[in-house]
């Protein structure tokens, strides 16, 4: 039972990352991709925890941890280029 | 117009950069047996690095860390290349490496491999030139 329950919540998880990368290649604006991008990391990480509980295993659990690290470095990185232009700056003004 | 400000990113990566620093040598450690070792444990503290670059700027990190990334890198590939030439001073083939059980005084029974050192040559190399290639094409100037 709970495996048939696992099974159809990754088929659901797959369907939203489709959904999310029709987002990320159509969106008509900046924003909307970066959005796109960060919740198509949620989802690769909701994705990853479910199938480690699929499989009884725990050898996918630094997998979650980077996939969470990267998809935040990156938001963080896409946010100031949209906001100032800039992603690493030499000497901040302030 | 409000002033730009990024407190809460700031606050954040002040515990971020801890856990993805702690992160990175867990996966350095790791990497004998399971997966991790010296490529992907020098990315992710690459990784902890360029959230510094992005909270602060690049003079104020380097303020802090005073190291040229260029040497870095080539301190690392002399290490990876003299712990492969030292098995052939006994004959053995390139890269050939040793292993044994040492009795430590806090973990016990502990395997001690000296592929180990080559990981750390391969660690500093790859945080070398990684950082190297970000701070040249991610310049502002």
């Amino acid at each position: 039972m709970i495996q048939w329950i696992l099974f159809f919540s990754l088929i659901l998880l797959t369907f939203s990352i489709l959904v999310t990368i029709y987002r990320l290649v159509k969106g008509p604006t900046a924003p909307d991709r970066v959005q796109a991008l960060d919740a198509l990391g949620i989802n690769l990480i909701a994705g990853v925890a479910v199938f480690s509980v699929y499989l009884r295993s725990t050898a996918f659990f630094e997998v979650i941890l980077l996939i969470g690290i990267l998809s935040f470095i990156g938001t963080i990185a896409f946010a100031r280029f949209v906001e100032r232009g800039v992603v690493i700056e030499r000497k901040q003004s302030d | 117009m409000k002033e730009l400000n990024d407190v809460i990113l700031r606050t954040v990566a002040k515990v971020a950069v801890v856990i993805i620093l702690t992160f990175s040598i867990n996966l350095f450690i790791s990497g004998h047996h399971r997966p991790g070792g010296g490529f992907i444990g020098g990315l992710a503290f690459v990784a902890a690095i360029v959230l510094l670059f992005l909270v602060y700027d690049i003079e104020k990190v380097q303020k802090n860390i005073p190291i040229d990334f260029k040497v870095l890198a080539a301190i690392g590939v002399l290490i990876s290349v003299f712990t492969g030439v030292g098995g052939m001073i006994k004959g053995k083939p390139f890269l050939s490496q040793v292993f044994g059980h040492v009795n430590l005084p806090v973990f016990g029974q502990t395997e001690m491999a000296t592929a180990v050192l080559f990981d750390v040559g391969v660690a500093l190399a790859v945080i070398g030139t990684s950082l190297t290639i970000i701070m040249s094409i991610g310049d502002d100037r």
